[in-house]
């Protein structure tokens, strides 16, 4: 197990850094002068020359990524030329807002997912598995940032059900940061109150993003019962009188737990890539959000640490998936064992 | 001689359109996948034939008409007009025009790299030729595809045919994977062997014998792939990095309109259904031709 996990951790590293190398590649390689577009047009042609300086963009390639990455070893990863503030205090000021909008969105695909999944399966052919594979089917299709816009059109400004904007109210003071979960931070500061308004201006955003997640698992889950439902072992406990609740909890959603699992390191990186547009439409003040800004500005050391913040969260949640699975599967830990 | 290829040539022919025949028997028997193809034809020759059977085709370029601006959806114009008086319908058919032609070109672009690197890393296996084509595809997969899009278009300058060249760029890695692993375990079928010990060149072991097996899986996964890349391609261009104005693109259209909902809400519901339409039709001939070649997963 130590060796497995030895072996994917070399190979995650291995292409973090390759996947350094090509980004730093396409942020100095394309043309466009960033240090004229850090500064601004109103600067001198000698201040920008001083800026290009600064950023090392005067130097080779190799020397630029050398500088470069003796910084990421000292933990730092530059300015970022639109803040005008380090990258790494953008990053931790913004990442929560989104691991907490990600996370959120997570537990709903789960959940509705799981549930859909077992209904239409048990209740196969029914209208309930009809609808649900029609969902599915336009789960599948709608752009996150459609299904964004068109959460706001019903929900908030035709039913006004939910708020569309931001975290909070602007009226509503923040509570103080102590995880970066709006939600949390408000119930540690005991204002309830604020954590229930901070959860309604959550939900938007995270049914946005969970769409097309509640739409694959269920699917996944649902095969699964269909194929365990007219096993013999099935047949036995309902010939034993076991109650149907205890028979799909217990050992019909036992065998769709592995499939569920293994797709929730893909999905991890789709949550992450269509944050960016939802973040977007729901001004939302994240990670995605600043990381589309800063891309739009050439802003270079921001979006290199931006694609690589991902590249590193999607290889450590793989290698977490592919580690549980080792422990959940039976035949998987025992064929590794085997060599 | 002659007589003897003349018939040879019938016989397949016959053999080719019995499979094609069956096939489509197959394919029919999915109402879903049926019902896809007629939406995909039906988008296909209107989207070519836009400047002809659209109501308006002045409205797809820089039009402006202040006096119709923002009107409702009516049989004058069916989708309504957007803020400048353009008719909404007209410019989703021309939009059609540009998903498709995004989703082609990326494919075309695309594929033939990732299939040829995936068939010579496949029969390579186990040599340094493998690692190495297959350790850059790992890089090129470690983040989302929209994540390294985004950045590209962004530091290009932003217009269709530079999104159209950073998706394609990203788009070879996941034909090599997919070929890759199919050419990876035909390296050792007898059919294989035999044209080996036959002395046939590489080139003719490659593209003759392995590469007529990998087609199905990689004709299912080109009509997925159209419905995912038309959405990368929408995502562009709602994020302003696609086609620029006055260009009619849906993603722009969807994102122009959404400031002006809910009042003229036309003018971005209209647009973002039909996104959903065609990656929907793609989405269900990806099925059916999946049911049809018994590709297990693409």
């Amino acid at each position: 197990m130590a060796k497995f996990i030895g072996q994917r951790l070399a190979q995650s590293l291995f292409v973090l850094f390759g996947l350094s190398l090509l980004i730093f590649f396409i942020a100095r390689v394309v043309p466009g002068d960033p240090a004229r577009a850090a500064l601004g047009f109103l600067a001198t042609q000698d201040q920008v020359e001083k800026m290009r300086a600064e950023m090392h963009l005067d130097k080779p390639f190799v020397v630029q990524y050398y500088y470069w990455f003796t910084g990421l070893l000292r933990g730092d990863l530059g300015k970022s030329s639109y803040t005008h503030r380090p990258v790494t205090t953008d990053l931790g000021q913004f990442i929560p807002a989104t691991l907490e909008l990600i996370l959120f969105a997570t537990l709903i695909s789960l959940t509705v997912g799981q549930v859909t999944g077992v209904l239409a399966g048990y209740f196969r052919n029914s209208w309930f598995d009809g609808l649900s594979r029609l969902i599915s089917y336009l789960g599948i299709a709608t752009p996150s940032f459609v299904v964004a816009i068109l959460l706001i059109f019903v929900f908030s400004q035709l039913l006004r059900l939910a708020p569309s904007v931001g975290r909070l109210p602007i009226m509503v003071a923040p509570p103080p940061t102590v995880t970066g979960f709006m939600v949390l931070d408000a119930l540690i500061a005991g204002r309830v109150e604020v954590a229930l308004v901070a959860l309604k201006h959550l939900l938007l955003p995270a049914v946005s993003l969970a769409l097309i997640h509640i739409a694959q698992e269920g699917r996944i889950t649902r095969t699964s019962i269909v194929e365990n439902l007219d096993k013999d072992y099935i047949t036995m406990h309902k010939v034993h009188g076991i109650r149907t609740s205890r028979l799909v909890f217990k050992y019909l959603l036992r065998p769709s737990i592995i499939p569920t699992v293994a797709v929730i390191g893909l999905d991890f990186a789709f949550l992450m890539s269509n944050a960016f547009l939802v973040e977007l439409v729901f001004m939302w003040p994240g990670f995605a959000r600043y990381a589309v800004t800063t891309m739009l500005n050439k802003d270079l050391n921001a979006m290199v640490a931006v694609v690589l913040v991902i590249g590193v969260t999607f290889a450590m949640v793989n290698l977490l998936v592919d580690i549980l699975i080792t422990f959940l599967d039976p035949t998987i830990r025992i064929q590794r064992r085997g060599g | 001689m002659w007589q003897e290829r003349k018939a040879d040539l019938v016989a397949t022919m016959k053999l080719r359109r019995q499979s094609l025949a069956k096939g489509w028997y197959k394919y029919s028997r999915n109402p879903l996948s049926v019902l896809g193809l007629i939406v995909l034809v039906l988008i296909g020759t209107s989207a070519g034939l836009a400047p002809y059977i659209t109501p308006y085709p002045a409205h797809a370029g820089a039009f402006t008409n202040f006096r119709e601006a923002g009107q409702p959806p009516s049989w004058k114009h069916l989708f309504g007009t957007d803020r400048i008086g353009r008719d909404v319908f007209t410019r989703v058919i021309f939009g059609y025009r540009f998903s498709l032609l995004l989703g082609v070109v990326v494919l075309s672009l695309g594929v033939a790299p990732g299939v040829v690197l995936g068939l010579i890393a496949g029969y390579r296996r186990g040599t340094w030729v493998e690692i190495v084509i297959m350790r850059i595809t790992d890089v090129f997969l470690a983040v989302p595809p929209l994540v390294l899009a985004l950045a590209i278009t962004a530091m290009l300058t932003p217009n269709l045919l530079n999104a159209m060249f950073a998706i394609a760029l990203l788009w070879w890695p996941w034909y090599c994977r997919l070929v890759f692993a199919v050419a990876s375990s035909l390296r050792n079928q007898f059919f294989v062997r035999e044209a080996e010990l036959c002395g046939a060149s590489r080139a003719h072991i490659l593209f003759r014998e392995i590469l007529p097996n990998c087609v199905a899986p990689i004709l299912t996964k080109m009509t997925l792939d159209m419905g995912i890349v038309i959405l990368l391609g929408a995502s562009l261009s709602f994020v302003g990095l696609g086609a620029q104005p006055p260009t009619p693109c849906l993603g722009t259209m969807v994102a122009d309109g959404a400031k002006r909902l809910p009042g003229e809400w036309w003018s971005t519901i209209f647009p973002a259904l039909a996104i959903v339409l065609v990656i929907l039709a793609f989405n269900l001939v990806g099925d059916g031709l999946r049911d049809v070649f018994a590709v297990e997963e693409v």
